[in-house]
This record gives C-alpha cells, structure tokens and sequence, in this order.
C-alpha cells in the first residue's frame, strides 16, 4: 500500500489555437507558475518533476531536458512519460505513483502542447502500427467514425443524438475562462457542418489548440499543510488493448480498456454505484460520440442507455451527474495537457475553486484520459482522505 | 490584437524533418505478404490456447502470451463488422477520397481485418459480404490487395 496523496494546487495557461508570442518552454512557465501560486508553493518546494506532450509534435523529443527552464527541473529529478492522447493523466499517475511510493513529498506533473507548430494527423499516425495500420486510419478521425457507426446500427442512435453532447460542452465552456472556443455551438450548427468521415462532421470534433497545464501533488501529512481542501486520490487505473485496429476494440462491445480502467478504479475507490457517488465527471470525448457511447463503457448507464440518459439531462450542469463543467476537449483539446486538464478539473471541482463552472457539493470527481488505438486511464479524487 | 503585436512581428522559424525507415516485417509478416504476393491467398495464424485465427497473422497471442505456430489459409472474403466513409482528402490517405475505410471479419477469422472499400460507397451497410479484389501488380505489401468489393 502506498502513502496517500492529493492534488494540492493546479495551474493552466489560457487556451487558442496558436500562441505566437510564446514559446513551448515559456508556455509551461506560465502553467508551473499558476500552478505553484495555487498552491502557495516555489518550486523550491517542489522534490520532483514529471512532464509529458505527444510524441513527434512539436519535434522536440527530449522535453524533460528542453523543458527545464519553463518546468523548473534544473537539477531536480525530472522524467518524460508519453503516452498519446492519454499523456495528461498518465503523467499525473505516474506523478501519483512517485508521492506515493515515500521518495518524494511534493511533485509537478506537466502537460504540454503547441499543436499549432506542426502536422497533428502526421505525428498522430505513427501511433500506428507501421507495416500493418498506418496506411488506413489516417488520423483519429476514421477509427472513431468506425466506433459511431458501430455504435448507430447497434443502438439506432443518430446524428442529432451526438450532437447534443458538442452542444452541452461548448455551452459549459461558456463558464471557463480558460477554454479556447467559447462560443455558443448549438446542434443544428453541427448538423449544418461538413461531413468529414461519416457519421463525424466538423461540428462534432474537437479544436486543436496551444496550452499547458500544471498540478502540484503531496503527501498525506504534507498535503493538509498546503491545501484547505486537498483532493485526494482514490482511484488511479491505466489499461492498454491491443495496437491492431481490428482486434483493439470489439466496437459492438464498446471501449474495453475503459471499461476495465473504470472497474478496476471503482474498486480502488469502493464505489459500486457510480451514477449515484460519482458527483461529476471531466472525460475525454475527443468527438461528441463517446459522450454517448463511453458514458456505458464508465457505467454511469447500461448498454445501448446513453442517448436517453444524455436526453434526460443527467449530465448537463444541474443534472445527476454533470459531464464537462469546463468544456471539455470539444472546446479546449491541446494533447499534451488534455488529459491533464481532466484530472486538473477534477481536482478544481473536488476544491471548490470551480467559480462559475462549480457543480455544488462535490465529494468525488472522476477523470479520464483515452488515446490512440483505443487506451484509458481512469483517475477519482474526493474530497475524502481515503 | 494583442498589445505586444504592434512592436513585435510574431516571426516562425519554419522546419521539415523527413527520416527515412525500413521496417522489418518478420518472418511470421513476410510469410503472409508473400503469400499475397504470390498466390493472392490470405494466411492467419491460430492461437494454441485461446483459439483465436489472427489475419495478418501474429506470432504470439497478446492475450494469452503463448507462442503460436500453426498457420490456417482464410477465405478472401467476409462481413463488413464496422465502416466509415471518408469525405476529407489528407495527403496520408492511401487513395482519393470519397473511399471507405472497413473492418472485415474474413471467413474463419476471430478479428477485424482493416481495409479499404472503394465502390459502391452508397450501398455499403455493416452486415453486408465482401470479397478482396487483388492487385495485378504486386509488391509484398498489405495493399496488395487493391480493395474489397460488395459480393
Ligand atoms: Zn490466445
């Protein structure tokens, strides 16, 4: 059993979709800096480093080194973890593992992303497994509209039913000052789009964008010094599949890794309800049908259930379990730190620090990373010291 | 605008990095390809303790962690499990949009087969059989098989 570990303080930049006047290491400057105001801290404080950002973006493969002036790592242990999409979180796992583990008592984790400053469906291929996948599949898109239009014959969901889900999020990052598309985005826009890959159209897809974000972890004991409300890890939970497109997913079955990530972080969490103790939830719906269709996979309903549960409001702001209260990646999607913006929110949720994107009494938060060939990470915090 | 824009251009430095690779298919890979190559047979490979008939072929079960040795040919052709129908064009795409990308459950296969499907864009329905179309001019790659076709 490992030492129990909070979240003490969480930083993030503003979000566009280029910041011309900084660059990547001055970025996260200005998010470790957030981050340790938050927490009241310096970074001498600060025992270890973990960062992360997608591999071949911005062509700087090195980041724990390239970073150090921005992270603040000059000699300090510092390490880089990538693991695509699901980065942010991992970071923050691996970030959780290292407090936990007795070596360290206050750790950063960073996630980073200058999508602006190359080709996203270029690096995001090789993801791809070279000699077999990498011809098809070109990029994200295609194999999540696979997943939707698996998920449509299976379950008679439509166009109109997802698009809800863009509506919602971008309706919700009206709230956050930190988003990057805050506009209204109703489902008769997205309906209206341009169809990409069928059933995705543009309005139904996240944005790139630049930004950075930062949390600051401590050690029970240490935590409780440095935070009113700390928020503590429950649950932390990472499952793999397979890389080959065909057998990564039975996309009739659903999302298999997030289904097991999700079981496994119940249990860690003693939850056995989750729609009933789960009192908000920050996922990563990199396009609006994984609000649908994940929601099943997280049992916050049954199979074939997430258009109606979606329908009856249960996770619009007010509703049994609001989805999103930032944004969510429909409205802010810098890769790097997507998922950490995730776990991050969760955390501000979990504080109290929401402003008006708060959802009231939260004891416990759920986040979540996915990535690539279909990968998730799972995290719970709450306002319990488990 | 931003206030520092009226003294500063925002200047790029722009960059290119293109890095060759030869990637080695492997014995178990190469087998099958050849077999493309040659004899416009599709091989898989049956795991010794789960069962299940991998195309293209794997060396080992993920799930079970066991070597596999025995080889099975496998129909040319299936069932559409799952499709998309792609409307953008992106210079890393394999052919010229519209084209479907699919995943094909072959004949005495347990997994998706990841292809293209290039006609009959309006007819293609999950559930629906399909057959492979080979190429004439075949190098000992997956896309020796040009595509699959509505049967
Ligand atoms: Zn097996």
């Amino acid at each position: 059993m490992g030492r129990r570990v909070a979240i003490v303080g969480v930083g993030q930049t503003y979000h566009k979709s280029h910041r011309p006047d900084v660059t990547s290491r001055e970025m996260i400057r200005e998010a470790v800096t957030a981050a340790l105001a938050d927490a009241e801290l310096t970074i001498r404080d600060i025992d270890a480093i973990v960062i992360g950002n997608m591999d071949h973006f911005e062509s700087i493969n090195y980041v724990d080194t390239y970073s150090v002036e921005g992270s603040g790592g000059v000699m300090k242990p510092i390490m880089k973890v990538s693991t695509g999409g699901t980065t942010g979180a991992t970071v923050a796992i691996a970030a959780y593992y290292h407090v936990a583990s007795g070596l360290f008592d206050r750790v950063l984790a960073i996630g980073f992303e200058k999508n602006s400053e190359s080709d996203t469906t270029g690096a995001i291929i090789t993801c791809s497994d070279a000699i077999w996948d990498r011809f098809s599949y070109s990029g994200a898109i295609p194999s999540l509209a696979t997943e939707a239009t698996a998920y449509m014959e299976k379950y008679g969901a439509t166009q109109e039913d997802a698009a809800i889900i863009g509506e919602r999020d971008r309706n919700n990052a009206l709230n956050n000052p930190f988003a990057h598309l805050r506009r209204p985005l109703t489902v008769a826009d997205i309906m209206a789009s341009p169809m990409l890959a069928y059933p995705i159209k543009l309005g139904d897809i996240c944005p790139r964008s630049d930004g950075a974000c930062a949390c600051v972890l401590a050690a029970d004991g240490v935590a409780q010094k440095i935070a009113r409300k700390p928020a503590w890890f429950k649950a932390a939970a990472v499952r793999h599949t397979y890389t080959w497109f065909g057998d990564s997913t039975d996309y009739n079955k659903g999302l298999v890794s997030m289904q097991r990530a999700s079981k496994d972080a119940y249990q860690q969490a003693g939850i056995t309800k989750p729609a009933e103790e789960i009192d908000v939830a920050e996922l990563y719906l990199p396009y609006t049908w994984a609000g649908l269709k994940w929601i099943e996979d997280i049992g916050f309903c049954g199979p074939g259930e997430g258009v109606r549960f979606v329908r009856d409001g249960n996770t619009h702001m007010g509703g049994k379990i609001p989805v999103n209260p930032s944004g969510g990646v429909i409205s802010t999607n810098c890769i790097g730190a997507t998922a950490m913006l995730r776990v991050a929110e969760a955390a501000i949720q979990v504080m109290g620090r929401g402003g008006k994107r708060q959802v009231p009494d939260v004891k416990n938060a759920l986040a979540t990373g996915f990535g690539g060939c279909f990968w998730s990470d799972v995290v719970i915090l709450s306002t319990e010291r488990p | 605008m931003a206030e520092w824009l009226k003294d500063v251009e925002p200047l790029t430095l722009k960059g290119r990095i293109a890095v060759p690779y030869s990637w080695w298919v492997g014995d178990t890979g190469s087998r099958f390809l050849m077999s493309l190559r040659d004899d416009r047979k599709i091989l898989g490979t049956k795991c010794p303790s789960c069962g299940t008939v991998f195309v293209p072929p794997r060396k080992n079960c993920g799930r079970c962690f066991v070597d596999i040795e025995e080889w099975v040919e496998v129909a040319a052709e299936g069932v559409i499990e799952a499709h998309t129908i792609v409307h953008y064009a992106y210079p890393v795409q394999p052919v010229k949009p519209p084209f479907a990308y699919a995943l094909i459950k072959l004949d005495g296969t347990d997994v998706g087969f990841l292809h293209l499907i290039k006609k009959d864009l309006d007819k293609i329905k999950n559930g629906l059989r399909v057959k492979a179309k080979f190429k004439e001019e075949r190098t000992g790659s997956i896309l020796d098989i040009d595509s699959f076709e509505l049967i």
